[in-house]
């Protein structure tokens, strides 16, 4: 599907037809798919600032971040995947699969702990392309590909870890060779200032640049859009359709490996009945960023902006001290008005 | 991404690395230790193999119920028992699993009663079909009703007055009690003693367990938001060790302490970083759960004598953390 800002308006000579309604930048730039959600957003953080006190320091600001980006890093790449049109289930656990091979292979056999982050992202690639493979082999949806996976891998993760250590957890890997520089690039803390940075906010901002830049100004870009709206045109006019979705799958197994990783070198050990159920989180953030559950429609900004309008409503409900009981409630419903929202602004704007 | 790329990209990019790597693969710190780990050498019963399954409400992948197996598996080698173990934390699931366990005429049942009304039923089949039931960690004023012989565990509400009773003694105002699995009958029994056993204020705060760097931040929230929590009270032992990641984010002077131990635990109460955990010694639950059913079959023995054994609670600090240590490091304790 070609989007409005793939047409260059300045290059050609448009002819005025009274049948062709000329739209103004301004509403250009209303009916791009991550506008909903900076609305929601901007409400969401004015509200909280109004109503929580501590939200408005600068700590609580980084702390927010936190949240916002492990769960971001892991919707930039759920949200090329759905807008390539298709959907994976297994990321939850996939995440804690690969930090499990990771921590596993370095301990038992005692290697340096780069041998084992290296391992786990052959692994989680190639859970990448065992789903992307069988959806693509198969055309049975995703949606059903990847449950089977989800349901695979966390059998996985406890057998395997209790056959290899005996336990349900990891031994912790903090006194192993590699820890030092591996903590830095994955789970390290810039100090500016008197605030501390968590360096996967930095990692989740460049992955969210690096997506969105593949989305608008590659060819790779246009293919992802062209398989996500519809596949079988996209085939017909030479799109690789089967090489873009698996890479698609695998792109997912990249994000769960960075943050698998975070995970281990920020806990040192990893229990193994993790993740469970974070799979829907992703979804939820790509869904409030705009992007369609169809596929084909979307932006990697706005699965940051999702990312962090769920990790605002998470932590602002704790800085605003609300009881602790309707909490599940309260974060429903600040989700569902986001995506209402999200929703009503998109219909209003396209309607103008 | 650009994958097509990206993936030849990646490909020489591993392959250099593992190149790199090839040259000083080998950590030579930490790792498994080279030596097997000890068990302990008890000898085997030459009484007939029996078959008893346990049967309890684990969460799949929880580090506190690899304890409790362990102990049944450690009663069951020493007594000639085939241990059949399963788990679903679904009450009627576990009820099934009793179900099944009665249709294969298994010699005994361990069964933990975290949800009573829903197992009932079937504890009673199997009581009524001759087979001995055995009840552990759950269920504590409900087994006796069922004809459960005996039971092994703590009642989570006094260990959770026990603790709030240490933390008056540590001098402490506020406490935060974190819960990482929301609706857990067990974790809001012992923050609700908590609050009973407390003379100062108690918060409750929920986080996403499964989720740890979301636990992270939410305890790290609740720290910025509320800079007068003096203690942070956990409810499993990797928990207690994010708390101490949450505490230095916020720059609090909360000290943490926990219900429950692991192994990475008990390194962290001998540096100082977490002061001291409740524990309810899980081993010694599964342990006693099986063993008690061997006396049983076997002497016609009922430990507690119709009461219940407490198992808990128990304190480790920093003045008996030595004792512990060792059997932790081999994940018994």
């Amino acid at each position: 599907m070609s989007t409005q800002e793939d047409l260059d308006l300045s290059a050609h000579e448009v002819g005025t037809d009274e049948r062709v309604k000329e739209q103004k930048r301004f509403q250009r730039l209303l009916i791009r798919p991550e506008m909903g959600s900076v609305a929601g957003a901007i409400a969401i953080f004015v509200f909280f600032l109004i109503v929580a006190d501590p939200f408005r320091s600068l700590d609580s600001f980084a702390t927010v971040l936190y949240a916002s980006s492990t769960i971001g890093i892991m919707a930039c790449g759920v949200a090329l995947l759905m807008i390539g049109g298709e959907f994976d289930l297994s990321a939850g656990v996939a995440v804690t699969t690969s930090s499990l091979a990771a921590s596993m292979i370095a301990y038992n056999l005692h290697l340096n702990l780069w041998v084992g982050v290296l391992f786990a992202l052959v692994i989680s690639l190639g859970v990448g392309f065992f789903n992307g493979y069988l959806v693509m082999r198969t055309k049975i949806p995703s949606f059903l590909i990847t449950l089977g996976s989800f349901l695979m891998l966390t059998g996985i993760n406890l057998a395997v870890t209790r056959l290899v250590s005996g336990h349900v957890a990891t031994p912790s890997v903090s006194d192993m060779e590699g820890f030092d520089s591996a903590q830095k690039v994955f789970a390290s803390t810039i100090t500016i200032g008197d605030v501390s940075i968590k360096i996967t906010i930095v990692w989740w901002l460049l992955f969210t640049a690096v997506a969105s830049y593949v989305l608008f100004k590659t060819k790779i870009g246009n293919w992802i859009f062209a398989v996500g709206g519809n596949q079988d045109s996209a085939r017909a006019v030479g799109v690789p359709v089967k090489a873009v979705k698996i890479g698609l799958f695998m792109t997912v197994g990249f994000a769960a490996w960075f943050v698998g990783m975070h995970l281990l070198f920020s806990f040192n050990t990893v229990q193994s009945g993790q993740g469970v159920g974070n799979e829907f989180l992703y979804i939820i953030a790509v869904v409030i960023g705009g992007c369609l559950l169809t596929g084909g429609y979307g932006t990697a900004v706005g699965a940051a902006i999702g990312a962090f309008i769920f990790g605002m409503t998470n932590q602002g409900i704790v800085y605003a001290g609300w009881n602790p009981d309707w909490f599940k409630f309260f974060l429903g419903a600040m989700l569902l008005i986001a995506v209402i929202a999200n929703s009503a602004f998109r219909n209003y704007a396209a309607k103008r | 991404m650009s994958f097509v790329a990206g993936r030849r990209r990646l490909t020489v990019l591993a392959g250099s690395t593992v190149v790199v790597l090839g040259l000083a693969a080998c950590s030579s710190t930490g790792g498994r230790p080279n030596s097997s780990e000890a068990e302990t050498e008890t000898g085997t019963a030459d009484t007939p193999r029996a078959t008893v399954a346990m049967i309890t409400h684990e969460v799949a992948g929880d580090s506190f119920w690899d304890l409790v197996r362990k102990g049944a598996e450690a009663a069951a080698a020493k007594d000639n028992i085939e241990l059949r173990y399963s788990s679903d934390p679904e009450a009627p699931n576990q009820a099934s699993l009793v179900q099944n366990a009665i249709d294969s005429e298994v010699d005994g049942i361990a069964v933990t009663l975290a949800k009573p009304e829903a197992l009932a039923p079937s504890v009673r089949d199997a009581v009524a079909d001759g087979i001995p039931v055995t009840a552990l960690n759950a269920g504590m004023d409900e087994w006796k009703k069922m004809g459960v012989t005996a039971f092994f565990g703590q009642d989570e509400e006094i260990s959770g007055e026990a603790a709030g009773q240490r933390l008056n003694a540590d001098g402490a105002t506020n406490s935060l009690c974190v819960i990482h699995e929301q609706g857990n009958v067990g974790h809001e029994a012992r923050c609700a003693g908590v609050v009973d056993g407390f003379d100062g204020d108690t918060k409750i705060l929920y986080v996403n367990g499964e989720d740890m760097p979301s636990v992270e931040s939410t305890i790290t929230a609740k720290l910025q938001q509320d800079p007068s929590i003096d203690y942070v009270l956990t409810m499993g032992a990797p928990y207690a060790l994010t708390a101490v990641t949450s505490v230095a984010n916020a720059g609090s002077n909360a000290r943490v302490a926990t219900f429950d131990t692991n192994a990475e635990l008990v390194d962290a109460i001998g540096s100082g970083e977490v002061e001291w955990a409740v524990d309810q010694q899980p081993f010694l639950q599964g342990y006693l759960a099986v063993d008690s059913l061997w006396l049983y079959l076997n002497n016609g023995n009922v430990i507690g004598g119709g009461m219940p054994t407490l198992t808990g609670p128990a304190f480790i600090d920093s003045t008996n953390i030595d004792s512990v240590a060792e059997y932790a490091r081999n994940g018994t304790r």
